[in-house]
C-alpha cells in the first residue's frame, strides 16, 4: 500500500511557521521530517512519522505554490487562490525575504551577477547555510535590486512599496541594494569585525546625505521627486570633495584647525597627547590627513569601493591601537568637524558638513572591536 | 422579451504573458449569452488591461436566463494567427432572478482555463432587468428560491412544507462524441463544462416549475448531482423539498439561538419562530397490529425496517391506518404525494413526531445508451422503482414519510449501483398543509410528551413489530415504547436529550469480486451487496456498543463499485439518547471452550473490550443517572442475557436464513470468535484509536454536548489515493488497507488542525471511489470549529429509562429477500418479468434472471413516470470520530482569527448551515459549479498531488470569487459533490472533475449585531457565544 496522492486544502491556507522556517532554510522534506522528529513533535502530539511526513509534504507543496507569488508580494495580496489572513501574509513575506547575517556579509557589496551566484556553493560550505537557502537569499537581493534599480524616490520607500516589507527589512534591503550598486568592499579581512548592521547604518547615512536624492533636500523625504536617485552617489559632490584637500595642504589652515581642536579638547580627552600627536604632519597616522585624503580620493570608482577599507585603515585602526575610548572618539570627531567653521580661510563649509556629518556617524559606528 | 441582461467588462489583472517577445498581452473579451456574442476592444500591451466597456445588453427569455450561463472569454489578440484563448469565466445569473437575492453581480473573477488553471482575474458587472411575465404557460420558473441547506434557512419561516421534488435530464457526454477525437482537450473540456452548466440550469428551471405547480416558492435541501455514465451519456439529477417560505422581517427578533448553536444546543439551530413544543400526540399507546410479511431486498440497509402497518385495517400496499387522528390527517396530506420524502435533515420544532429507523434501497443496473435525451425514461423509471421501495419500507415501519432522504450512484464501466436512503418518520401535518389543523394540535402538544424523547417513540406496533426488536418504556417520559437502538439519517433533533458527547463512527469494508462483464458482473455485485450491508451494519452496531452509546444520526452508507472490488463506508454520529435504554456490553464467546490457553485469550480480549467500553464512557461523559426500575408491562431485559451475533461470512443464502440475528433481544452482544476472520474483526474494533485529546468529530451539523463555538472555523478538503499491491489481495488485507487509509487520514487531520484545539471536526464527509483497479481514493470534506473549553460542558439532564433493544432488522431482511420478489417492488414494473431485461440486476429483487437481455424494447414498457431525484443535501452527521475528553492542560490559546480586511475580502466556507458566532442576514442564491482541469505536464506541476492540490485551491478560489461578486461573505451548506480524478502517469497526464455547491450568504458577526439589536427587546439571541471573535 503506497500513497499515490495525499493532499489537504483548507479554505484558509494553513501555514505552519516551523515548517516554513525549515523550508526557507532549504531542508529537503526528509531532512525537515527528521528535524521535526528531533524537536520532539511526535511526543507532543502523539502523531506517527507517516503523519508527519504527509504534513510536511503538504506544507512544502503549499510553500512551493506560494513561492511564485512571494516573488512579487503585491500579487500575494491580490491573488484569489490562497485565502490567507493579512497578518500571515505579512509573516510569509517577511520571512521569505529575511536573510542570514552570515550570508549577507559574504555577498554585501558584490555585484549581484551570475558570477557571484556561482560562488554560492563556497558560501554555503563556508557558512553552513544550505545552498538552497543561499540561492533564495541571493535571488531575493537580486530581485529587489532589479525592481528598484531604475526607480526614483526614496530607495527604502520604493522597496517597501513593491515588496511590502516592514520598515526595518526595507531599510536593510536598501542598504544591500545600495552596497551592491556601489560595490563597496566589505570582505577584506580587516573588515571582518564589522556586522551587517554596521554597514547598513552607514549605508543609510550615505543614502541620506551623499546621493543624488539627497541634494539640497532634507534626507529621505519622499516629496523630493526631482531627479531623486538614492542608488548612486552624487558624482558632483564626490568631485567637489577634492576641494577639502586644502585643509591638509594649507599649512596655516592645518595649524589653525589643529590648535582650535586642541584648545577645545584640552583636559576633556583622556587620549589628548595621542590626539595631538596625530595632528602633526609627519605623524604616520595623521588622522586629519587620513580623513581628508579619503574624501579627496572619492573621485575614483576604485577608491569609492575601498571607502570602508580606508576608513578602517586610516582612522579606526590608529585610534584603536592608541586605545581611544569611544567617548573620546566622539568628542574628537565632533570638535574636529565643528571647528572647521571657525577657519575663516576655508570656503567649503557646506561641502565639509555634508561630508563630515555622514562620515562622523559612520566612523562612530565602525569604531568597535 | 421578459428580460434584459446587461454586462460590463471593467478590467483585467495579473494576465499571463501571451506574447513572448514583448512579455505582454493584447487582451480583449468576448461576452456570450445564448447565441449572442459581444466583444470589447483590444487593450494593447498590458497585463492589467482597463477595458471599461459599454454595457453589453442581451434581450432574452427568462427561460434562457435560467438555463444559460453567461460566458466570458478572455483572448489574446493576434494579428497574424488565430487569437489565443487565455481563459473563461462562467457566471450563473440565477441569483439575479429572484428579488430577495442579489441585485448585481460585480467583482473580480478568476479567469479559468481547463489546461492552465487560473490565469489572472477579470472584473465584471452583471445586472438583469426582469419584466413581469403574465404568460401562464411559461416555461420558466424565475423567482423560485433554491437552497442547498437541508433545514429551513435561517432568515425564513416555513409556512408549508410541500414535499419532494425531483427531476433529471440526460445528454450525450461530449467527451464521448465522435467529434472529440478531432478536437483539443481544451475544447472538449469546455464543451463539457458548458453542457453541464446548461443542464443544471435547465434542471433547476424544471424543478422550479414543479414547485410553482405545488404553489411553493422555494426548494430547500436541493441537491444536484451528475452521473458520468461514460458511453451511455451524462445524467444530471436533482432532488429537493418544495416549501413555501416567508421571510422573517426582523431576523433578530425571531431567531433566538438560531445562528449560533453556541449556547445550548437545545435552543435549536433551527430558526423557527412560532411553534413550541412539538409533539403531537396520540394518546393511545395501544397499537393493534396486523401482521404482515417483511419485504426485503437486498438492498435494504441497515436497521431498516420492514414491516407493516399498524392499526386496524390493513390495507395492503397503502399500509394500515395509523393510530390517531393526527396520523390520519397527516397521512391524507401525504397520501396525495407520490413520494412523501423530505430531503431535510433538521426540522422546525414540532415537525418530526416519531422516527422509525433508516430505510434504504439499492439496485444494480446495467447502463445502456440513452437513446433519446428528451425522454429520459429509463433513468426515471429506475429511480421511481427505488423510491417506491423506500416508501414501502417506510410503511412497513408504520411511518408515512421519509426524512433525511438522499440518493446516490456508483458507476464502474457499465454497471451502476443506485442507492437511496432516508429515515422513516411520522410527521406533524401542520406544516404540510395550510395550517388548518394547527389549532387542535397546539393544545395537545406539551401535555403529553416531555420534549426530547417523542421522536424516539416507536411508530410501529409493538405486537406486530417489523423485526424482532426489544422495546422498553421510554426512559424519559415512561409513557411510550422506545427501541433499544435508533439509527437515523437526520441530524440530531435540537430538542433531543443527550447524555455526554457524541462521536464519529465509521464502518469500513471491502469485498473482492471477480472481474466480469455485463450481466455476470451485475449479478456478482447484487450477490455481494446484502453481505456488505449486513457486515457494515454489524460493524456499526459493534462500534456503537463499544462507545457505550445507543443511537446513530446522520448515517450515510456508501457502497462503491470498482472493477474488482466493492467498498462500503458508513459514517454516522453516535450519541447516547437519554430516552433509550443503556446499551449492554459486548460479550465474547469462543467456540472451543476446552482449550485452556484459548480461554485465557478470550477472557483477555473480553477484558480489553470491557475496558474500552468503560474508557469510552468516561471519554464521552456518558453517565446517565441510574433510574429506579419501575417499568411496567414491557419485557425487562435481563441484564446478562445474550444474543449470538453470528458473522455473515457464510456465502450461501441458506446459511443466512439460519442466522439468529436478533441481537436486539438481549442486553449484551456476543461476538463469537470462531475463526481468524472474527478475531481480526474484534481486533479492528479495538484498533480504532480515539482522537487526540481536545478533538472531537462528528458527521452531523453540530456536536451534541458541545456549545460555545467560537468564530474560528476552517473548512478543508483532503484527498488520498493509495495503490494496493496487487499481490495476493485478500479481503482481510484489503480491509486492513482501507481501514488504515481512513484512520491515517483522520490522524493527519487531527495533526494538521492541532493549533485549533479544543476543536470539533463537524460534518465530516467521507467519499470513497475506485478510480482504477488498484487505486482507492478517499475524499474528506469537513469543517473544524474551535470552541471555548470552559463553557463546553453542558449539563445534560438525563431522563433515563430502561429500554429494549431494537433488533437490527437488516439481518432479517437478508433472510427474506427471496420472498420479496413478489412483494411490492413488483408493481412498479408492469411488464412481464421475462422482459425484465432492463435492469440487469435488480439487487432488491435478487433475481438473476432479471438481468437478461437488456434490449431497448423495454422503454416502451415502462409506464411509470420516472422521477429522478437525487437528494442532495449531504448532511453528514457529525460525530466525533473518536472523541476524547480534554484535560485542562490541553486548552491552548486559539489564535484569534485575523479576519481583518485585506484587499481581498475574506469569504468563509462551511458545510454547515450556519456560521458560529454570526447571524446570516441574507441568502444570495445557490452556488453550483462544475470544473474540469486537465494537464499534459503532470510531473512539471508537482505530480498528482501538486496537480490536485492546486486545482482544489483554485476551485475554492472560484467559489469565493463568485460569492464575493454576489455581495456575500460566506458559503454555507457547502459540499463537494464530486471529485473524479484520473491519471495516466506514463503519458504525464491527469484529469479531474469537481462539482461543488452551497448557498451564498451575507452574515453579520453577533458582536456587531449586538450594537444594532440592543434596542430590540426581543433580541434574545445570544451574543455570548461570540467569544473569541474579532470584529473585523
Amino acid at each position: 500500500m503506497t500513497s499515490e496522492l495525499d493532499i489537504f486544502v483548507g479554505n484558509t491556507t494553513l501555514i505552519d511557521e516551523e515548517v516554513y522556517r525549515l523550508w526557507l532554510d532549504g531542508y529537503s522534506v526528509s531532512d525537515a521530517v527528521a528535524l521535526r522528529v528531533r524537536a520532539g513533535i511526535l511526543e507532543q502530539t502523539g502523531a506517527t512519522a507517516a503523519v508527519l511526513q504527509s504534513d510536511t509534504m503538504d506544507h512544502y507543496r503549499t510553500f512551493h505554490m506560494l513561492e511564485r507569488l512571494l516573488h512579487a508580494p503585491p500579487k500575494l495580496l491580490h491573488q484569489l487562490v490562497f485565502q490567507i489572513p493579512p497578518s500571515r501574509q505579512a509573516l510569509l513575506i517577511e520571512r521569505y525575504y529575511a536573510f542570514d547575517e552570515a550570508f549577507v556579509r559574504e555577498v554585501l557589496g558584490k555585484k549581484l551577477s551570475k558570477g557571484t551566484k556561482k560562488d554560492l556553493d563556497d558560501i554555503s560550505a563556508k557558512t553552513g547555510i544550505t545552498l538552497k537557502s543561499c540561492r533564495r537569499q541571493f535571488d531575493n537581493f537580486k530581485r529587489v535590486f532589479k525592481v528598484v534599480e531604475e526607480m526614483r524616490g526614496s530607495l527604502a520607500d520604493n522597496i517597501q512599496q513593491h515588496f511590502l516589507f516592514s520598515d526595518r527589512l526595507a531599510r536593510d534591503y536598501a542598504a544591500i541594494v545600495f552596497f551592491a550598486n556601489n560595490r563597496f568592499e566589505t570582505a577584506k579581512k580587516k573588515l571582518q569585525y564589522l556586522s551587517f548592521g554596521d554597514f547598513a547604518f552607514c549605508a543609510e547615512l550615505m543614502i541620506q546625505n551623499w546621493t543624488l536624492g539627497a541634494v539640497g533636500e532634507a534626507p529621505s523625504k519622499p516629496d523630493s521627486q526631482v531627479d531623486d536617485m538614492d542608488m548612486d552617489l552624487d558624482k558632483e559632490f564626490l568631485q567637489d570633495l577634492k576641494e577639502l584637500k586644502v585643509l591638509v595642504a594649507d599649512k596655516d589652515l592645518l595649524d589653525l584647525h589643529k590648535s582650535l581642536v586642541c584648545t577645545a579638547l584640552r583636559g576633556k580627552l583622556g587620549v589628548f597627547s595621542e590626539m595631538e600627536a596625530n595632528f602633526k604632519p609627519p605623524a604616520p597616522q595623521n588622522l586629519s590627513r587620513g580623513l581628508v585624503n579619503v574624501a579627496a580620493k572619492l573621485t575614483h570608482n576604485k577608491d569609492v569601493r575601498d571607502l570602508f577599507v580606508d576608513l578602517v585603515e586610516k582612522f579606526v585602526e590608529p585610534c584603536r591601537s592608541d586605545h581611544w575610548p569611544l567617548g573620546d572618539v566622539r568628542l574628537f570627531l565632533n570638535q574636529y568637524s565643528v571647528t572647521v567653521h571657525s577657519l575663516d580661510g576655508f570656503r567649503h563649509q557646506a561641502l565639509w558638513d555634508r561630508y563630515m556629518d555622514t562620515l562622523r556617524g559612520c566612523l562612530l559606528r565602525l569604531y568597535h572591536d | 422579451m421578459p428580460g434584459k441582461l446587461k454586462v460590463k467588462i471593467v478590467a483585467g489583472r495579473h494576465l499571463p504573458v501571451m506574447d513572448r517577445a514583448s512579455d505582454l498581452t493584447d487582451a480583449f473579451v468576448e461576452v456570450k449569452f445564448g447565441n449572442t456574442t459581444f466583444k470589447t476592444d483590444v487593450y494593447l500591451k498590458s497585463l492589467n488591461p482597463q477595458w471599461n466597456s459599454e454595457w453589453f445588453k442581451f434581450e432574452v427569455d427568462d427561460e434562457d436566463l435560467q438555463d444559460e450561463p453567461l460566458q466570458i472569454t478572455v483572448l489574446d489578440h493576434d494579428t497574424y494567427s488565430a487569437n489565443d484563448a487565455i481563459g473563461k469565466v462562467y457566471i450563473d445569473i440565477d441569483p439575479l432572478l429572484y428579488s430577495e437575492a442579489a441585485t448585481v453581480i460585480s467583482g473580480w473573477f478568476p479567469i479559468y482555463d481547463t489546461i492552465h488553471g487560473i490565469r489572472g482575474e477579470i472584473n465584471v458587472v452583471v445586472k438583469v432587468d426582469l419584466f413581469n411575465d403574465l404568460n401562464r404557460f411559461r416555461q420558466s420558473s424565475c423567482g423560485v428560491k433554491f437552497f442547498c441547506t437541508t433545514s429551513i434557512p435561517k432568515c425564513y419561516r416555513a409556512v408549508i412544507i410541500h414535499g419532494f421534488v425531483e427531476e433529471l435530464v440526460v445528454n450525450e457526454d461530449p467527451e464521448y462524441q465522435w467529434i472529440d477525437r478531432i478536437r483539443t482537450p481544451r475544447a472538449s473540456n469546455e464543451a463539457r463544462q458548458r453542457l453541464i452548466s446548461l443542464m443544471s440550469g435547465e434542471l433547476q428551471r424544471k424543478i422550479g416549475l414543479k414547485v410553482l405547480e405545488m404553489r411553493g416558492n422555494a426548494v430547500v435541501g436541493y441537491l444536484q448531482c451528475f452521473d458520468l455514465e461514460g458511453e451511455s451519456g451524462l445524467v444530471v439529477r436533482a432532488i429537493g423539498t418544495a416549501c413555501t417560505l416567508d421571510k422573517l422581517s426582523s431576523p433578530a427578533a425571531f431567531l433566538p439561538a438560531c445562528n449560533s448553536p453556541s449556547k445550548e444546543m437545545k435552543e435549536s439551530p433551527l430558526a423557527h419562530p412560532p411553534s413550541h413544543g412539538c409533539r403531537s400526540t396520540h394518546n393511545s399507546p395501544i397499537h393493534t397490529a396486523t401482521g404482515s410479511r417483511l419485504t426485503q431486498n437486498f438492498s435494504v440497509s441497515v436497521p431498516t425496517l420492514i414491516y407493516t402497518g399498524m392499526g386496524s385495517g390493513s390495507a395492503g400496499k397503502e399500509g394500515g391506518p395509523f393510530k390517531a387522528l393526527l396520523r390520519q390527517q397527516t397521512q391524507s396530506a401525504l397520501e396525495q404525494r407520490e413520494f412523501p420524502f423530505f430531503t431535510l435533515t433538521a426540522f422546525p420544532p414540532g415537525f418530526l413526531v416519531h422516527v422509525g429507523g433508516v430505510v434504504s434501497a439499492r439496485s444494480v443496473k446495467l447502463l445502456d445508451r440513452i437513446h433519446n435525451p428528451d425522454e429520459p425514461e429509463t433513468r426515471d423509471a429506475w429511480w421511481a422503482e427505488i423510491r417506491q421501495e423506500i416508501k414501502s419500507h417506510a410503511k412497513a415501519l408504520g411511518c408515512h414519510a421519509v426524512v433525511g432522504y438522499s440518493e446516490s450512484t456508483s458507476i464502474c464501466e457499465e454497471v451502476c449501483i443506485l442507492s437511496a436512503s432516508g429515515t422513516a418518520a411520522v410527521l406533524n401535518p401542520r406544516f404540510l398543509q395550510d395550517g388548518t389543523v394547527e389549532g387542535c394540535l397546539e393544545q395537545r402538544i406539551e401535555e403529553n410528551l416531555p420534549a426530547g424523547c417523542g421522536f424516539c417513540h416507536i411508530p410501529y406496533d409493538e405486537l406486530n413489530m417489523p423485526f424482532p426488536a426489544h422495546l422498553t418504556y421510554c426512559y424519559n417520559c415512561r409513557k411510550q415504547k422506545v427501541p433499544d437502538v435508533l439509527f437515523t439519517t437526520i441530524d440530531l433533533p435540537t430538542d433531543a436529550t443527550v447524555v455526554g458527547k457524541g462521536c464519529l463512527i465509521q464502518a469500513r469494508l471491502c469485498r473482492l469480486k471477480k472481474k466480469a462483464q455485463a450481466e455476470a458482473n451485475a449479478t456478482a455485485i447484487s450477490n455481494l451487496l446484502p453481505f456488505m450491508e449486513y457486515e457494515v451494519h454489524t460493524q456499526l452496531m459493534n462500534k456503537l456498543k463499544l462507545k457505550g452509546m445507543n443511537a446513530l444520526f446522520g448515517l450515510r452508507i456508501q457502497i462503491t463499485v470498482g472493477e474488482n472490488m466493492l467498498m462500503g463506508l458508513a459514517s454516522a454520529t453516535a450519541v447516547y439518547l437519554a430516552a433509550l435504554p443503556m446499551p449492554g456490553g459486548i460479550q465474547i464467546a469462543g467456540k472451543t471452550p476446552s482449550d485452556g490457553s484459548y480461554e485465557q485469550h478470550i477472557s483477555h480480549m473480553q477484558k480489553k473490550i470491557s475496558d474500552t467500553i468503560a474508557k469510552n464512557k468516561e471519554l464521552y461523559e456518558i453517565n446517565p443517572p441510574e433510574i429506579s426500575e419501575e417499568i411496567i408491562g414491557s419485557p425487562i431485559p435481563e441484564p446478562k442475557q445474550r444474543s449470538r451475533l453470528l458473522r455473515s461470512q457464510s456465502e450461501s443464502s441458506d446459511e443466512v436464513t439460519e442466522l439468529d440475528l436478533s441481537h436486539g433481544k438481549k442486553d449484551a452482544f456476543v461476538l463469537e470468535i470462531d475463526d481468524t476472520d472474527a478475531m481480526e474483526d474484534v481486533h479492528s474494533l479495538l484498533t480504532d484509536v480515539p482522537p487526540p485529546s481536545g478533538f472531537y468529530s462528528c458527521n452531523t451539523e453540530i456536536m451534541p454536548g458541545i456549545n460555545n463555538w467560537t468564530s474560528e472555523i476552517q473548512m478543508f478538503t483532503s484527498v488520498r489515493v493509495i495503490r494496493l499491491s496487487s499481490l495476493n489481495l485478500t479481503n482481510q488485507a484489503l480491509n486492513k488497507n482501507f481501514n488504515d487509509l481512513c484512520e491515517n487520514l483522520l490522524k493527519s487531520l487531527y495533526f494538521k488542525l492541532r493549533s485549533m484545539i479544543p476543536c470539533c471536526l463537524c460534518h465530516v464527509n467521507f467519499t470513497v471511489s475506485l478510480p482504477e483497479d488498484e487505486l482507492i481514493q478517499v475524499t474528506v470534506t469537513a469543517v473544524a470549529i474551535t470552541f471555548d473549553k470552559n463553557q463546553a460542558l453542558q449539563t445534560t439532564k438525563t431522563h433515563i429509562e430502561k429500554s429494549l433493544q431494537r433488533a437490527s432488522t437488516d439481518n432479517e431482511e437478508l433472510l427474506q429477500f427471496p420472498l420479496e420478489l413478489c412483494s411490492d417492488s413488483l408493481p412498479s414494473h408492469p411488464f412481464p418479468p421475462a422482459k425484465e431485461h432492463l435492469e440487469s440486476a435488480r439487487s432488491n429483487s435478487g433475481i438473476p434472471a432479471a438481468q437478461r437481455d437488456r434490449c431497448s424494447s423495454w422503454i416502451e414498457l415502462i409506464k411509470l413516470k420516472a422521477q429522478t431525484i437525487r437528494r442532495g443535501s449531504i448532511k453528514t452527521t457529525v460525530t466525533v470520530e473518536k472523541a476524547s475528553p480534554m484535560g485542562e492542560g490541553n486548552f491552548r490559546n486559539r489564535s484569534a482569527p485575523p479576519c481583518a480586511n485585506s484587499t481581498v475580502g475574506v469569504v468563509k466556507m462551511t458545510p454547515l448551515s450556519f456560521i458560529p458566532g454570526a447571524k446570516i442576514t441574507k441568502y444570495l442564491g445557490i452556488i453550483n459549479m462544475f470544473f474540469i482541469r486537465e494537464t499534459t505536464s503532470l510531473r512539471e506541476e508537482g505530480g498528482v498531488s501538486g496537480f490536485l492540490h492546486a486545482f482544489i485551491a483554485e476551485v475554492f478560489a472560484m467559489v469565493r470569487a463568485h460569492v464575493a461578486a454576489l455581495g456575500g461573505n460566506a458559503v454555507v451548506s457547502y459540499i463537494m459533490k464530486q471529485c473524479v480524478f484520473m491519471e495516466n502517469p506514463n503519458k504525464n497526464q491527469a484529469q479531474c472533475l469537481i462539482n461543488v455547491s452551497g448557498d451564498a450568504v451575507i452574515f453579520v458577526r453577533e458582536s456587531e449585531l449586538e450594537v444594532i439589536s440592543t434596542q430590540q427587546p426581543t433580541a434574545n439571541c445570544q451574543q455570548s457565544c461570540a467569544g473569541g471573535e474579532v470584529t473585523t
